[in-house]
């Protein structure tokens, strides 16, 4: 379970990203966060595992206050929470699976990263996930050889690899097309289950957080506007997260999307990651 | 799709997954990153060449540690001796030779900047017919190849001990550094540019001044300052053969063991670099 | 763009009148301080030797070939120190540099405090030429190989240094996040983020600046520091000019043949 309690933060430049965010996640909740550009949902996952100070407020990820936490104990505490960015963030010049036993490390020491000597456990653990997001022929392979998909699953295993309680997703699909978005974000919301994982997944799409979220949270200028599930984003609602639009097409599409998304995902399980 | 295909056409998969699904899946517990270098035999090539050079680099030396030994306690005075550094003493040869070293350098740079240009232009490729192209070339690889200090020795030689000497060792090893980034900036700059201004009938002159000048241009002034400050830099070893400037002050001072001096000098030395890059970073960032 | 209402109509210039005098004037204020430049350089230019430098040149010509290449026996040692001075600089720079960069780079420093040290080492090393460092360690440890490698290794900490933390300052620092994301500490983001970013620069680097310390070696013996620039010095202080030429030709086929290495190696690199 995270809680968030009004989270502010402030940047240096005055800029009022979060004004007082609150919220509660579940165990193995998927939640979607949209809103425009500059809403602050970069800035709000980043005040979880604090790569972005929060100014005030808390997040508590089980009952631990993250928000309070010494440079020692948030290392430790991060490891608890896996995280996805936008363009995926490999170390480009690394092997995929140097990438994906970067996140194991947490857990082991400074000279037994120097010289990649990972307990066998892990490695044995990076070969699975690597297989389960379809990429085990490329474990040697440099991690900017690989496609923009491919990239992202490796994105996946290195999160996954933390154990974590909590996924941290930043913009998953912004630099993907359409179809492997779709691909990206289905891996994404299978895994979560399989694990019983909690996400928050930042998303610009709106159709694409509608059909794999259970629940959507928008934000404007910092605000949470909207907290529910994924069928109440009427126009009026949209409106509200965004500013004013035509959004029938929108909601339409999906209705259309979500029949022609059932071949798709039945050829995919055939065939594709899992 | 490009992400989902090669697991498509990959035969050993299908196989591995029926096992997960009967059985433990095994995969492997250790894993080793591939090697920089595939071939085995190269790769040790290499680290055993290194290896042989080494010792053999090292044992040639000849380092006479009973000399070092003996320096180490001397250094430590000699390096004692530099503090404080003595500003006062020599003031009036010092402002004579930082002066001297300044003129040195602002003429050497700008004759030096002249010369470059039609050099540059002529070690152009896609400007200069074949024998231009080579004779320039040739210029810039002589004076590349010698040290500013080889040069000064022989403009010593032909011109007298002196700051013209100092000037002239600039000036040619100016050519050799500004000509050659002119002819590189040349021959990447966009063709497209290039031939629109041909395509007007321009002469070769004006087709320089149109479309050739305002692509190179702010790249140069910024090289132009920091020849400047290299042009400086070198100004003081030139001295130390004769060639005037600050290097027959600091040559002077080292001879005469005044190190509190030679120090003074080169504080005053790295003050004066100091200024010129902080100046030619302010200029470059202006130009662009 | 300045357009002037004149009689026979609009005129079109490149510049405003003003800006137009601006460059007049520090065009004007330039050709000054270099005429005043040249002036005084010239009041101390004895001219009749510079008249006289066409006869000199020749007469220096004359005694300078054929090269004696008979006295190549006694350079193929001074060569190899030549090579080695340059190679163990570098390998000493490098190893110096390499540390000194993370300190200096904004993104990896401790503190400002650190970085201005730092800063200040790299400025030093660099504005003293590696002749004025040997002409100082010849002093103190004696002349040798040994000193030439100190002075080569100390002039090239501040260039090494400073092209490295430059790169440094430009990684992707998404990557660095996406490591401290996982909850590695300090260290391990330099090895897994920053590192592998700024090895092939790092490289690039090595072999640039080994190009260029071959060709500072070969005058490190004019001060005494070991090279081929000892046998330089003795021949033209002996005038032995047939052994100057030979000299000349071999610096120039050293410096010829190693920036052919360095370029290979950079290419195989990048």
């Amino acid at each position: 379970m995270l809680r968030l309690e009004a989270l502010h933060k402030r940047y240096r430049t005055g800029d009022q990203a979060l004004k007082g965010v609150s919220l509660e996640i579940p165990d193995g909740q998927v939640l979607a966060l949209i809103g425009p550009s500059g809403a602050g949902k970069s800035t709000l996952i980043r005040c979880i595992n604090r790569l972005v100070e929060p100014t005030s407020g808390s997040a508590t990820l089980g009952d631990t206050n993250l928000t309070s936490l010494s440079q020692g104990a948030l290392r430790a505490a991060r490891r608890r929470m896996g995280m996805i960015f936008q363009e995926y963030a490999l170390v480009e010049r690394l092997t995929v699976m140097e990438n994906v036993l970067s996140g194991r490390l947490g857990y082991v020491g400074f000279w037994q990263s120097w010289f990649r000597r990972f307990p066998a456990d892990d490695v044995q653990e990076a070969f699975r996930l690597l297989d389960r997001v379809g990429l085990m022929p490329m474990a040697d392979k440099r991690a900017d050889e690989l496609s923009g998909g491919q990239r992202q699953r490796v994105g996946i295993a290195r999160a996954l690899i933390q154990h974590p309680e909590l996924l941290l997703v930043d913009e998953p699909t912004a630099s993907l097309d359409p179809k492997t978005s779709r691909q990206i974000m289905r891996l994404i919301c299978e895994l979560c289950s399989e694990r019983g994982l909690a996400a928050i997944i930042n998303i610009h799409d709106v159709l694409l957080a509608q059909m794999f979220a259970e629940r959507i949270v928008g934000l404007r200028l910092g605000e949470v506007v909207y907290d529910g599930p994924p069928d109440g984003l009427t126009p009026e609602v949209l409106t509200d997260i965004y500013g004013e639009e035509d959004w029938e097409a929108t909601i339409e599409a999906v209705e259309e999307d979500e029949d022609g998304d059932a071949v798709e995902s039945a050829v995919v399980e055939k065939t594709g990651a899992a | 799709m490009l992400s989902r295909a090669p697991s498509l056409k990959r035969p050993g998969r299908r196989s591995l997954r029926t096992m997960s699904e009967t059985s433990v899946p095994s995969y492997p517990r250790s894993w080793k990153k591939p090697p920089l270098i595939a071939n085995r035999f190269l790769r040790w090539g290499l680290w055993f060449g290194a290896a042989i050079y080494l010792s053999l680099a090292l044992g040639t030396m000849e380092i006479n540690w009973g000399r070092v030994a003996e320096g180490l306690p001397r250094g430590q005075r000699f390096l004692s001796a530099f503090f404080p550094p003595d500003f006062v003493s020599r003031w009036d040869s010092i402002v004579d030779g930082i002066l001297e070293s300044i003129w040195m350098t602002v003429i050497a740079t700008v004759a030096g900047i002249a010369l470059s240009v039609p050099v540059g232009l002529g070690a152009a490729r896609n400007l200069a017919p074949t024998p231009v192209y080579l004779f320039c070339r040739a210029v810039i690889a002589i004076s590349r190849t010698f040290p500013e200090i080889i040069l000064a020795i022989f403009a010593v030689k032909l011109f007298g001990f002196g700051p013209f000497a100092g000037f002239l060792a600039l000036s040619i090893a100016t050519i050799g550094f500004y000509a050659k980034l002119l002819a590189e900036d040349i021959e990447d700059m966009d063709p497209g540019q290039a031939e629109a201004v041909k395509a007007t009938g321009a002469g070769w002159f004006q087709w320089i001044n149109y479309a050739v000048q305002p692509q190179v241009m702010p790249r140069m002034i910024g090289l132009s300052v920091y020849r400047l400050d290299i042009n400086f830099r070198e100004s003081a070893v030139v001295g130390i053969v004769g060639g005037g400037g600050i290097g027959a002050t600091l040559l002077t001072a080292f001879d005469r063991y005044e190190f509190d001096s030679a120090a003074a000098i080169l504080i005053i030395i790295i003050a004066i670099v100091m200024v010129l890059e902080y100046s030619s970073g302010y200029l470059r960032r202006w130009v662009q | 763009m300045p357009v002037l209402s004149a009689n026979q109509g609009q005129i079109w210039r490149r510049r405003t009148s003003r800006t137009q005098w601006a460059i007049w004037a520090s065009w004007l204020v330039g050709i000054a301080i270099v005429g005043y430049c040249w002036k005084l350089v010239s009041d101390r230019t004895v001219w009749f030797f510079v008249t006289d430098a066409g006869t000199q040149a020749a007469d220096l010509a004359s005694r300078m070939v054929p090269p004696k290449w008979s006295y190549m026996d006694v350079l193929w040692r001074p060569v190899w120190d030549t090579i080695n001075i340059a190679t163990l600089g570098t390998v000493l720079a490098l190893a110096m540099a390499f540390p000194i960069a993370f300190l200096a780079a904004r993104n990896t420093t401790p503190n400002s405090a650190v970085r201005a040290f730092a800063l200040f080492v790299i400025v030093s090393s660099r504005s003293i030429n590696s002749l004025i460092w040997a002409l100082m360690l010849v002093a103190i440890i004696g002349p040798g190989i040994f000193a030439g490698v100190l002075a080569i290794g100390l002039r090239s900490i501040g260039f090494c240094a400073k092209l490295l933390y430059e790169a440094i300052e430009e990684i992707d620092a998404k990557q660095v996040e996406a490591i401290e994301a996982t909850g590695a500490s300090g260290g391990q983001k330099l090895i897994f983020g920053v590192i592998p970013q700024i090895l092939p620069t790092f490289a690039g680097i090595s072999v640039f600046r080994w190009d260029i310390n071959i060709r500072e070696s070969t005058v490190l013996g004019l001060v005494g520091a070991g090279g081929i620039g000892i046998q330089l010095d003795a021949s033209i202080s002996t005038l032995a000019w047939t052994q100057v030429s030979l000299i000349l030709l071999v610096i120039l086929a050293t410096v010829v043949v190693s920036e052919w290495v360095s370029a290979k190696v950079r290419h195989a690199i990048i």
